[in-house]
């Protein structure tokens, strides 16, 4: 068991995420975070996918989302090279006595205070899941009163070329189609 | 030119080649309704269930393998479809089902007969829609008859508002399909197959697993081929029966939880495993790890999600089995490989599994068998679940595709009598006999009165056994036979009929048999033969649930020789 993250290009219809969702549902898989934009490609939505499981299930998941007619490609990204980020807003206790060691701790971790109350502060931090674990632990000892997190959003690095989708010419009605959809890429079996 | 939602959607249905549709009508579906009279090539089987409609449409889909369609209103007629839909998705049967909805002002409302289907249906189909515009209506109709029919085939809903139906948009039929999420893979990979070729070249003991997409593909005559040329036993599904015939001495017959003996016999043996157009069901397989212990296995589907989802694939192929199959064949050497195909001729010999014992008594498998024989096989045959469903895969003989339709899948009892009426739609001049048990024949017993009411002369043998027969057989075998609500105390079937304007013998005697199958076929119109047979006979062979496909339950050697 390991998590995987999901890289899923979809089109931008309603319900495309309920699509997901009960697939994963279905097929007893558990989401770890899903996070979902708009992508450069008109259309097309990202969704980022953290799951947990063994390598042949997460594969077994990955082949039932790419058989969804509203998914156009999903890619595991797990073993690439990759940059991950999540965001969180922690709205931490604070006073007089307590706010000046918060913002040395918020510089440290190069996140930013973004609302000021007369007993709390808002906290901006963005990383990887460690990092913002991390920095709510430490301020946990001040007291949290609210915290709220994006879910993961990742990217391969420069080397391993962009996710994306070539613009095709549309199917001929009469012939079924043909046109692999990375399917029979040896690798993928 | 402006057409209306409804009239774009007849436009659309016959631009498809639409010219059957099952359905049941209601309010939301009224604007539809009320145009079909502007388009006479749509013909309108009005069910009496709207579970028939979608049985019938999908019964029509297998017969003739061409899309069926089936209607229903909004609400409770949407959810009557439910099992019939998860029966075609569970078989990738090609069948659009078409509901009403509420008007667009009310969804969401929880308005009366408002019920969210696409969010019901989104399991059990390959894909379903929502028209919110008259204007997207022809698209999505080119969409779903496309998606509904490539790849692996599968149920598609539309689900239609009330005004939608109503309002004008501007008609143009698309000529193509846009779709860049859906590109099934036709051709199999190249270094793939060689290393199959391979493979079975070097196998001494192979074995093909035939399925239904062999059917679905038209790969039967390369099937063939392959089996020929390289020497190599064929087993089949129950889906797959059909795909190769029977009478040929290559054929194994069924695997299965009631396979044939000799053909799990086989399985077991094999040192290679070719599994074609099939998704190791776990009736097929049994016990996943006690399955095909000695074997390599090459599969080959064009669902690359079934590679690797229940069993191992040592050589996966993804593509459209009569693509590989035929890139295949030129790669398989001839061979002859008597050792082991007489070592299976042995296992067949000592373990007959389609002998019929001696009795005087009147016997299920006795009744398929004449049927088969008065008709020579030249019959579609149509089953309902459980016992009744399992004698007619053994004990009639299939040379054909497509003649026998079994709902194996989801099982659902019920479908034998709506499948069988629309199997007849779809082949009016061939011969189609419903096998139904007792039980599940009254699951869907109305549509008799879509029957008369069409005017189709389907043959019905009812195989009654007076108990829910397959589940009162795991009562016996596992449950210390406590007969807990299986018991049926049926109605006069004969009497039934008769109500419905049906012809109808009862038949309670071995003699009686062979008349009454051939008065039923010489009969003009319908026709219902109520089969009074022996109550507790058991289907065998048998692998119990849990066990291996190896560990098979005969008919007891006291059994036979007692009665
Ligand atoms: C809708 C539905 N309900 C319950 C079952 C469970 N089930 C499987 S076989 C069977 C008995 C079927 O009895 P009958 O139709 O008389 O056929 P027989 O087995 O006696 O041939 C039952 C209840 C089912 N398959 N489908």
């Amino acid at each position: 068991m390991a998590k995987h993250t999901l890289i899923a290009l979809v089109e931008n219809k309603p319900g495309v995420l309920n699509r997901v969702a009960s697939l994963f549902r279905r097929r007893g898989f558990n989401i770890e975070s899903i996070a979902v934009g708009h992508t450069e490609m008109p259309g097309l939505s990202r969704m980022t996918i953290l799951v947990d499981g063994t390598a042949a299930a997460v594969e077994q998941v990955r082949k039932q989302l790419d058989k969804l007619i509203d998914v156009v490609k999903v890619t595991d990204i797990t073993d690439e090279s990759a940059v991950d980020r999540e965001l969180a807003l922690i709205k931490v206790r604070a006073n007089p006595a307590t706010r000046s060691e918060i913002i040395q701790i918020v510089d440290i971790f190069r996140a930013s205070i973004v609302d000021v109350a007369a007993d709390s502060l808002v906290v901006e931090v963005t990383g990887d899941e460690d990092k913002i674990d991390s920095l709510f632990h430490l301020l946990k000892g001040f007291g949290i009163k609210e915290i709220a997190r994006t879910g993961r959003i990742a990217m391969t690095r420069g080397a391993a070329g962009p996710i994306t989708v070539a613009e095709e010419k549309p199917q001929q009605k009469a012939a079924r189609p043909k046109k692999t959809k990375g399917a029979n890429e040896i690798s993928n079996l | 030119m402006k057409l209306t939602g409804a009239q774009i959607l007849c436009e659309s249905l016959i631009k498809e080649g639409v010219e059957v549709m099952f359905g049941f009508p209601g309010g939301a579906v009224l604007p539809f309704y009320d145009v079909l009279p502007d388009y006479p090539q749509l013909r309108h089987l009005l069910v009496r269930h709207e579970q028939g409609a979608a049985h019938a449409a999908d019964g029509y889909a297998r017969a003739s393998g061409r899309v069926g369609v089936c209607v229903a209103t909004s609400g409770p007629g949407g959810t009557n479809l439910v099992t019939g839909i998860a029966g075609a998705y569970l078989d990738s049967s090609p069948v659009v089902a078409i509901t009403g909805q509420v008007a667009r002002p009310f969804i969401g409302k929880d308005a009366f007969q408002e019920v969210d289907i696409t969010g019901i249906t989104l399991p059990i189909t390959k894909h379903n829609y929502l028209v919110m515009r008259a204007e997207d209506m022809a698209a999505v109709v080119n969409e779903a008859f496309h998606i509904a029919s490539t790849g692996r085939p599968g149920p598609i809903l539309i689900d239609i508002p009330r005004d939608v139906f109503i309002e004008e948009a501007e008609f143009r039929y698309p000529d193509k399909v846009n779709l860049r999420g859906y590109k099934p893979t036709i051709q199999g990979h190249p270094a793939q197959v060689k290393k199959a070729a391979k493979l079975i070249n070097e196998a001494k003991r192979p074995l093909i697993i035939a399925g239904r997409g062999v059917i679905i593909s038209g790969a039967c005559p390369q099937l063939k081929e392959l089996a020929e040329k390289g020497q190599i036993p064929v087993v089949t599904t129950l889906l797959g029966i059909g795909s190769f015939p029977q009478s040929h001495v290559l054929s194994l017959g069924m695997l299965g939880m009631h396979g044939m003996a000799h053909a799990n016999m086989a399985v077991n043996a094999a040192d290679l495993i070719v599994a074609i157009g099939m998704r190791f069901d776990d009736r097929a397989t049994a016990k996943v790890s006690g399955f095909a212990p000695h074997a390599q296995i090459i599969h080959i589907d064009i669902d690359p999600a079934e590679i690797g989802k229940n069993v191992r694939a040592d050589v996966p192929i993804v593509g459209d089995v009569k693509n590989v199959l035929e890139a295949l064949n030129e790669q398989v050497s001839p061979q002859n490989r008597v050792d082991w195909i007489s070592q299976i001729e042995e296992w067949q010999r000592e373990h007959p599994s389609t002998a019929i014992r001696e009795t005087e008594s009147l016997l299920p498998q006795y009744v398929v068998r004449q049927i088969h024989e008065i008709t020579r096989g030249n019959a579609i045959v149509v089953t309902g679940v459980g016992q009744n469903q399992m004698w007619a895969a053994h004990y009639f003989q299939y040379e054909r595709p497509n003649t026998l339709i079994s709902c194996g899948g989801l099982g659902p009892m019920g479908f034998e009598l709506p499948a069988a009426l629309g199997a007849k739609v779809a082949c009016p001049e061939e011969t189609v006999w419903c096998i139904a048990g007792d039980g599940g024949f009254q699951m869907t017993i109305q549509e008799l009165a879509t029957v008369v009411q069409e005017d189709l002369a389907l043959k019905i043998a009812i195989i009654n056994n007076r108990f829910l027969g397959m589940v009162r057989q795991w009562q016996q075998l596992f449950y210390r036979r406590r007969y807990v609500a299986t018991p049926l105390a049926g109605p006069d079937f004969v009497k039934v009929a008769e109500a419905y304007g049906i012809a109808a013998v009862k038949v309670t005697d071995r003699l009686q048999v062979i008349p009454a199958i051939e008065r039923a076929m010489e009969h003009q119109g319908p026709f219902l033969i109520d089969f009074v047979v022996e109550p507790e006979e058991n289907v065998y062979p048998m692998v119990p649930p849990g066990a291996a496909l190896a560990e098979i339950l005969e008919q007891p050697r006291e059994e036979v020789s007692a009665r």
